[in-house]
């Protein structure tokens, strides 16, 4: 099973190598290489599930030299997430793209993929910078996809501002190994000890992540980047480069830095937080274009996990903190299948009436009802009803809000919350303004499809069986 | 023997930390895009400085090599990225003028 590792990260840059060679068969061989990289994605999760930790040190050089990869409760469980939105993403990409655009479509996708199925294993710092880049690249150049001059412009920022965060995590990463001499997490994280070094670090780090996090108010970048984007590649942007961004801040957080964190630094990162629950549900509200409320929207979704930090570092170890800690992952795997979901319908709503202006979204319930339908659930979930799993998330962080005596944090979710409700309620009320008219339930079942069974999970596949999520994370995770 | 060391390794680090600062100024500042490019390279640079003064270990000894590993990776990283950044760059200089 140790094989699966390097399988996850080598399959989809085989893939993107081989559409290289033979674009006529584009879509057939990335498709091939997509379920094939699914399913040793999925075989790393079932087998940290059953038997713990995974560890596979390439070419037998070990930490600190070796390039090693690891998964871990925390690494499987997006692993799992982000192999699944991808194999839906890809289905989607298949009837979406023609056979001409599809041709650059798939040797980037695969890229990516394979970039971020590497950030999830990665154990060294510097790897992590690698597939950072890689990621940050991939994504940009499939972001400008569409060639408008909006798109190329949103993306060319989006570069820069990537740029720019690396950079910053790199000179953290420099500082780190100039005062310890290893890269490895494990190494790093039994070496650091507070102080001035360990602060710099710890700050560009953050910093640099932060950006491409984009967390209120380095936002800035992301909703023209996202929103110009071809559909899949736009749920893809949403649901798992910034998931990517946030994993590493996670990962960070809880094994490197866990010895230098303070409370001032998380309380810093929550009001953050808090502000982009607001502003970012606030602009989503005001959004003329779906992808644009979309996109505002997951701004917004990145908020509500910085919330936790602070709750995470007022708790003390045990049964509730690790609970917290269940609920912030949950909320994160969640929101990257609604959000993906959301997206990839909100694109068959643009291609079909040729544009997304809500206010003139009229009747696309009649046309395209399981377009429509998958809109409501990821809705659904980017709301937090119940069954879903931003429901239990948000629910567990609450509770601990309250416990904490941290009222405030409970203002901000709510206004969060109503506000979600408000914008998805708005995109539903023109969509269904129509009388009702018979018509076919799902018009194009490749491209809707995946955006409904990406809804559906979403929406009762984490709110009804969540803890599997809990069994996962005790494999490494809960420290 | 030692002090040498330390006086090379803060000379080559604190340029080092000088150029990512101009870097970062620079980048912040400037709005063309060549600008911009130039800026976040230097800024590398001083990145990529920074880890070469961290790999030296005096006149005598052999430098670290991990560092140096780093650096190569990282150039091969910004030059790809700058390509990147300049396909976009004459991508919209095309747009601008539709001759």
């Amino acid at each position: 099973m140790i094989d699966a590792l390097p399988l996850s990260v080598t399959l989809p840059l085989l893939g993107a190598l081989a559409v290289t060679v033979s674009p006529a068969h584009a879509r057939g061989l990335g498709l091939l290489t997509a379920v094939l990289t699914t399913a040793s994605g999925l075989a790393v999760t079932s087998a940290v599930w059953s038997d713990g930790v995974l560890r596979a040190d390439l070419g037998g050089w070990g930490a600190p030299l070796g390039i090693a990869l690891e998964a871990d409760g925390l690494s499987a469980a997006f692993l799992a997430m982000a192999n699944a939105v991808a194999l839906a993403i890809s289905v989607y990409a298949g009837g979406y793209f023609k056979q001409e655009t599809a041709l650059h479509f798939w040797p980037l996708w695969l890229l990516l993929w394979s970039a971020l199925n590497g950030l999830f294993l990665a154990t060294d710092l510097f790897n992590l910078y690698v597939t950072l880049e890689l990621l940050g690249l991939s994504a940009a150049a499939l972001g400008a996809r569409t060639g408008t001059r909006e798109a190329v412009a949103a993306n060319l920022r989006y570069l820069l501002v990537g740029l720019l965060g690396s950079m910053s995590y790199l000179l953290g990463v420099a500082l780190v190994y100039a005062a310890y001499g290893v890269l490895d997490i494990g190494l790093v994280a039994e070496a650091i000890e507070p102080g001035p070094v360990a602060w710099t670090a710890m700050t560009l780090m953050f910093g640099g992540l932060i950006l491409k996090v984009a967390l209120f108010p380095m936002h800035f970048w992301l909703p023209p980047a996202h929103a110009n984007a071809p559909a899949p590649v736009s749920a893809a942007l949403s649901a798992l480069v910034c998931k990517a961004a946030f994993y590493l801040v996670l990962r960070l957080w809880l094994d490197v830095f866990a010895p230098v964190l303070n409370e001032a630094a998380a309380n810093l990162l929550g009001v953050l937080g808090a502000a982009a629950v607001v502003w970012g549900s606030w602009r989503a509200l005001r959004a003329e274009r779906l992808k644009l409320l979309a996109a505002y929207s997951t701004v917004a979704q990145v908020g509500y996990l910085f919330i936790a930090f602070p709750l995470l570092v007022a708790t003390p170890p045990g049964l509730a903190r690790d609970n917290l800690l269940a609920a912030v992952v949950l909320l994160a795997l969640t929101h990257g299948f609604a959000k993906a979901g959301f997206f990839l319908a909100a694109g068959m709503v643009q291609k079909t009436a040729g544009h997304d202006r809500i206010d003139d979204l009229g009747g696309a319930a009649q046309a395209l009802p399981a377009a429509t339908f998958a809109i409501g659930l990821a809705g659904v979930s980017l709301i937090g009803l119940p069954p879903s799993g931003t429901f239990l998330a948000k629910w567990m962080m609450l509770e601990q809000a309250m416990i904490l005596g941290h009222w405030w944090w409970l203002v901000v979710m709510m206004i969060g919350t109503l506000l979600a409700a408000a914008y998805i309620f708005r995109v539903l009320s023109r969509a269904f303004n129509r009388e009702p008219a018979p018509y076919r339930f799902v018009n194009d079942a490749r491209t809707e499809l995946p955006a409904l069974l990406l809804g559906m999970i979403a929406t009762f596949g984490f709110g009804i069986a969540a803890q599997p999520l809990w069994v996962l994370l005790e494999q490494g995770a809960f420290g | 023997m030692t002090d040498q060391l330390l006086y090379a390794q803060l000379l080559y680090g604190g340029s080092g930390i000088i150029l990512v600062l101009l870097g970062l100024w620079s980048f912040l500042v400037h709005a063309p895009l060549l600008r911009k490019l130039i800026a976040i390279n230097v800024m590398g640079a001083g990145v990529f400085l920074i880890l070469v003064a961290i790999a030296y270990r005096g006149i005598d000894t052999a430098p670290d090599p991990i560092p140096h590993a780093l650096v190569l990776t990282g150039i091969v990283v910004a030059v790809s990225a700058t390509a990147l950044a300049l396909a976009f760059g004459k991508r919209l200089d095309q747009d601008a003028d539709p001759e």
